[in-house]
């Protein structure tokens, strides 16, 4: 049995949430990079060339990449062989908003979480959102995504029709992305969950955008509705030109024979993400 | 040669730009987003004073992450400008002369531009380390008990923007 203390883990996901605040994953770095050589139209190229110093200037000045911090969504995968001692604390869910709440505070990240009545502000810029997931025997890994709303409020979910086939389902990511416009910052990572339930395809989505469970069967189909979707000229920051979204990802869950949930999970181009295994 | 624009304004009625010009923004502006704008044109509706004096003024749809110690603000980057569009009208009404914020608008607020002799800024999404560097001075000066959402007034020198929406209401992103 593995044993990992509550303050390693609170110390682990506080150190988790300001540095992806400010650090981008090196993927995203590349593919902004590659974009910004590509790309003809004048507009957007500028803003590229502005996002690749803004990058630079987050990282040497240890401020957020984004004022919009973002709403911390955790991925706990844990293994039957690992006991977590929680402490003081009544449950894990509980030592997780802890180191929380602590990055973001000495991260400087913005209290961006209300009361979604009310909307009064939690003022710690927590809780997140956990979702623990069964890992192998010894495995204990955290990803957390910190998921700018600006992109998050035109992602969209559809139950769509039985027959509506391979076709259907990629009228429906264009046309997301199509309404999304200029709005979620592009250039956009698009996360695509097919199938499950109402919630799992929900869940598959963001799981995609983290490159976390994505189905190789299907690296060609999302190349080409990435190219479609590049071809709609949005461009970056809505200013037009061939790079409307860096890149595209699919996961899929069997579903039911009456239906074809499908749920697309928009990112802007500040696509902040990481993982730590313990 | 790029336009640098005093706010507020007196007299300058952006006649010489269009949707698409680089400007640089100087002067004095005004930062609110979803909640504040609530406020703003309730406040509006009851008759009440405002709070700020926005004739001529400049309004920031922003809400900063925390300044680090000894610092003047933290990440200062736009938000989604359209969620802000029904918020708009009212408060060129009464004399505002410019938002700045990303993305794409309503129509309406285009109209509504061309009506009041209004530009809509653009600018840059997501580089809010990159925007700090032209704030000079930043306090809060209403609706604190919004954290970051609260009204702040902010002293800019040649922070960068384009012109989204001109006073004849054409539109960058229609282009």
């Amino acid at each position: 049995m593995k044993k990992i203390s509550c303050s390693k883990i609170i110390e682990t996901v506080s150190l988790l949430v300001s540095e992806t605040s400010r650090v981008l994953p090196e993927e995203v770095k590349e593919l902004l990079k590659k974009s910004f050589f590509h790309e003809d139209n004048a507009l957007s190229r500028k803003y590229l060339g502005i996002i690749l110093e803004n990058i630079e200037i987050a990282e040497k000045e240890k401020v957020p990449v984004c004022q919009d911090t973002g709403l911390a969504v955790f991925f706990v995968r844990q293994g039957a062989g690992v006991i977590v001692d929680t402490g003081e604390f009544p449950s894990l869910e509980d030592v997780i908003n802890e180191g929380l709440r602590i990055g973001s505070r000495k991260g400087y990240l913005r209290n961006s979480v209300v009361d979604p009545v009310d909307r009064s502000n939690t003022k710690d810029n927590g809780p997140g959102i956990i979702h623990f997931l069964e890992g192998r025997k010894e495995e204990f890994e955290i990803s957390l995504i910190a998921k700018g709303f600006g992109s998050e409020n035109t992602s969209a979910l559809r139950m769509m029709s039985p027959t509506a086939g391979k076709e259907g389902v990629e009228c429906f990511i264009v046309d997301t992305v199509r309404n999304a416009g200029s709005l979620p910052c592009p250039p956009i990572f698009v996360g695509v969950g097919i199938g499950g339930s109402f919630e799992k395809a929900a869940l598959l989505s963001k799981s995609a955008l983290c490159n976390m469970g994505r189905d190789s069967r299907y690296r060609d189909w999302e190349r080409q509705v990435l190219e479609k979707i590049n071809g709609l000229g949005i461009g970056a920051g809505g200013f037009g030109g061939r790079t409307t979204a860096l890149d595209l990802r699919i996961e899929t869950f069997p579903t039911h024979i009456a239906g074809l949930p499908v749920a697309v999970n928009i990112s802007c181009w500040a696509h902040r993400h990481g993982s730590v295994r313990l | 040669m790029k336009r640098n624009i005093i706010f507020p304004v007196k007299n300058y009625k952006f006649e010489d730009l269009a949707a698409g010009d680089e400007v640089t923004i100087s002067g004095s502006i005004y930062v609110a987003r979803d909640a504040a704008h609530k406020n703003l044109v309730r406040a509006i509706e009851e008759g009440e004073k405002l709070p700020v004096q926005i004739e001529g003024g400049l309004i920031y749809y922003m809400g900063p992450s925390p300044a680090p110690e000894g610092q003047i603000i933290g990440s200062c980057g736009p938000t989604t400008s359209s969620r802000m569009d029904r918020y708009t009208l009212p408060l060129l009404e009464l004399g505002l002369k410019a938002t700045m914020g990303k993305g794409g608008r309503d129509s309406e607020v285009a109209s509504a531009c061309r009506k009041f002799g209004a530009i809509y800024l653009v600018t840059y999404g997501g580089c809010g380390a990159y925007l700090r560097k032209f704030v000079k001075k930043s306090e809060v000066i209403a609706y604190p008990e919004l954290g970051p959402e609260a009204v702040y007034k902010l002293d800019v020198k040649d922070f960068p923007a384009l012109v989204g929406i001109d006073i004849k209401g054409n539109n960058l992103y229609n282009k």
